[in-house]
């Protein structure tokens, strides 16, 4: 046997090797450099390159559990095929009959909740409050179904539903009644509805992570899942906006009234599109796969710029001690904005790559400008409340102010250790997966405590 | 003696941090000296060294390093860190308190020989 014909065995073995989901470049090289290593060995002790060859390659195990274990510690890199050793396999692109039922269900749902409200000719309040109390639950319960819950595990993801459903629905909100239109609620009652899905979206959690809320791991796949599903939905809502235009403008010649038809189609669109995204996610995820990432990469690095000059000019021309309300409210989202791109790109993350990247360099201009403005915001809420005393709304916002400081501070300081390989990544984004329940307090707090803590004003 | 695939696994970390302690080293020189450490008892299957050695890498347990020694081909290197120290305290003193119990539970026994 020549020497060539074992290194094409060797080339043969890494390209079968290649094909196993969770092994990567990296480990390929390492499996191969021991492969080697094995085999002069065990030629040296005698035996030919082709003796050598197959107890090197039986040594190293076989190609299956190799590739779950390397899959089981670099879930990342699998989450795709969502495989590891106790799961059952995931069916890769099935299962759309169940996604269609879910969706055809919260699509009729929503309709039966239209009708009976009179949208779009009247603007009822209860019907914003329980929006995503309708949709919200037919997600839950698809990934329920898909994780097959126990009994006792669809009863504990159910109880959040019942518990916002009463809330919302008894609590006194302040000149409410069922004629009632949305620009007239009350404070509470707007953040009540603007909290509530975010609330509820953290519910979903518990299904999608098979009721093991405790591992870390699975909550970065939540977080992923989250980022994924928000990709989709908005090209499924750009799609659906084409439609809707095309639509209008072919029934423009006919009697046929667009507004009757967008009032049947929008909604039940927007609601199927919930299932229809997390579907999506769960079974289409080679195609995010490659855009995500991209995306954050685009996105992150311009997010720090507009930050980065934004707290400069604030800084410098003094504007940051009094902002007034409005920018107030859009720099909240935008910080939200901000901490949900560098989670969603650390979910991203290339697990294998243990040392920082200019990437992480990046991640971290953004979170301390992120620091800076949320500072200059909260100041400014500080002073507004020194004058003028709580409101629900300035209650809200420092709330939501003082959420994000914790996390960026101390989100920033790791980040800052990591880059001077003080720390490891692995501290980073256990801080953000153990911080996840913060912002689900949060939300739920607006929810429930605040209107009573104001007398639903 | 066929030692258990539970026992085998439990002790691979330890393991695999002490030989650490001795020095830097690489996967295959890492499984050479378990095998010379146990005399060839503890049966690994090589290649589940790496998602292991991967597993304290991202635990902050070891730090890596690819390097091209002068005759060869690029070679990951492994090196233990303090967390990792820490840990090798931890585990040990786990074992500690299971030999312990186990040779409080068979006076007589192997064990309790090897002691002796």
């Amino acid at each position: 046997m020549t020497v060539d014909s074992l290194e094409g065995q060797i080339a043969d073995w890494r390209a079968y090797v290649a094909t196993a989901p969770g092994v990567n470049g990296h480990d390929l090289d390492e499996l191969e450099d021991h492969l080697r290593h094995q085999i002069a060995e065990l030629t040296a002790a005698g035996l030919s390159d082709d003796e050598g060859f197959l107890i090197a390659v039986k040594r190293l195990g076989d190609v299956d559990g190799l590739s779950r274990e390397y899959a089981r510690e670099h879930s990342s890199r699998l989450w795709k095929q969502l495989l590891s050793a106790h799961d059952e396999p995931t069916r890769v692109s099935g299962g759309w009959v169940e996604a269609l039922a879910f969706a055809l269900g919260v699509a009729v749902a929503i309709q039966a909740g239209r009708i009976a409200a009179g949208f779009p000719d009247e603007e009822p309040t209860w019907f914003a409050r329980n929006l995503s109390l309708i949709v919200l639950p037919f997600l839950a319960a698809y990934f329920a179904r898909r994780r097959r819950l126990e009994i006792r595990r669809w009863v504990v993801t159910a109880v959040p539903f019942v518990l916002g459903a009463v809330v919302v629905n008894v609590y006194p909100w302040n000149g409410s009644s069922a004629t009632e239109a949305f620009g007239s609620s009350s404070d509470t009652e707007v953040l009540a509805i603007l909290a509530l899905p975010v609330a509820l979206w953290f519910v979903i959690a518990y299904p999608y992570m098979g009721g093991l809320l405790r591992a870390h791991e699975r909550r970065m796949d939540f977080v992923r899942f989250t980022g994924e599903w928000f990709i989709y939905y908005v090209l499924i809502a750009l799609g659906g906006g084409v439609l809707m235009g095309l639509t209008a403008a072919i029934l423009e010649p006919t009697d046929v009234d667009i507004d009757q038809v967008a009032a049947w189609v929008v909604p039940s669109g927007a609601a199927g599109a919930v299932v229809v995204a997390a579907w999506l996610v769960e079974s289409k995820q080679r195609v995010v796969e490659n855009m995500a990432p991209v995306l954050t990469m685009l996105f992150t690095p311009l997010f720090a710029v507009m930050l980065a000059s934004a707290a400069l000019v604030y800084a410098v021309t003094g504007l940051g001690g009094a902002f007034d309300r409005e920018l107030v409210g859009v720099l909240d989202a935008l910080l939200v904005v901000v901490l949900a791109l560098v989670l969603y790109g650390m979910s991203a993350r290339d697990a294998s790559t243990s040392s920082p990247s200019w990437m992480d360099g990046i991640q971290l201009g953004a979170v301390v400008s992120a620091l800076v403005l949320d500072l200059m915001v909260l100041g400014t809420m500080v002073a507004r409340i020194g004058d003028l005393g709580f409101t629900p709304n300035r209650t809200a916002a420092l709330g939501l102010n003082l959420v994000l400081l914790a996390n960026l501070a101390v989100a920033g300081w790791l980040a800052a250790r990591f880059l001077a390989r003080r720390t490891t990544f692995h501290r980073l984004e256990r801080w953000q997966t153990t911080y996840l329940p913060v912002f689900a307090l949060f939300a739920a707090a607006v929810v429930v405590v605040l209107p009573p803590l104001f007398g639903f004003r | 003696m066929h030692i258990d695939k539970d026992l085998v696994a439990a002790s691979a970390t330890p393991l695999v941090l002490a030989i650490l302690t001795e020095g830097e080293s690489y996967g295959y020189a890492i499984l050479k000296r378990v095998r010379a450490l146990s005399g060839g008892e503890l049966e690994w299957t090589d290649g589940m060294l790496y998602p292991l050695l991967h597993r304290l890498q991202r635990l902050g347990y070891v730090t890596t390093e690819w390097r091209t020694p002068p005759e060869g081909r690029r070679r990951k290197y492994y090196a233990i860190t303090d967390e990792g120290r820490a840990a090798l305290t931890g585990h040990q003193q786990q074992w500690a308190a299971v030999t312990r119990a186990l040779r409080d539970v068979w006076p007589g026994s192997v064990m309790a020989l090897g002691e002796a």
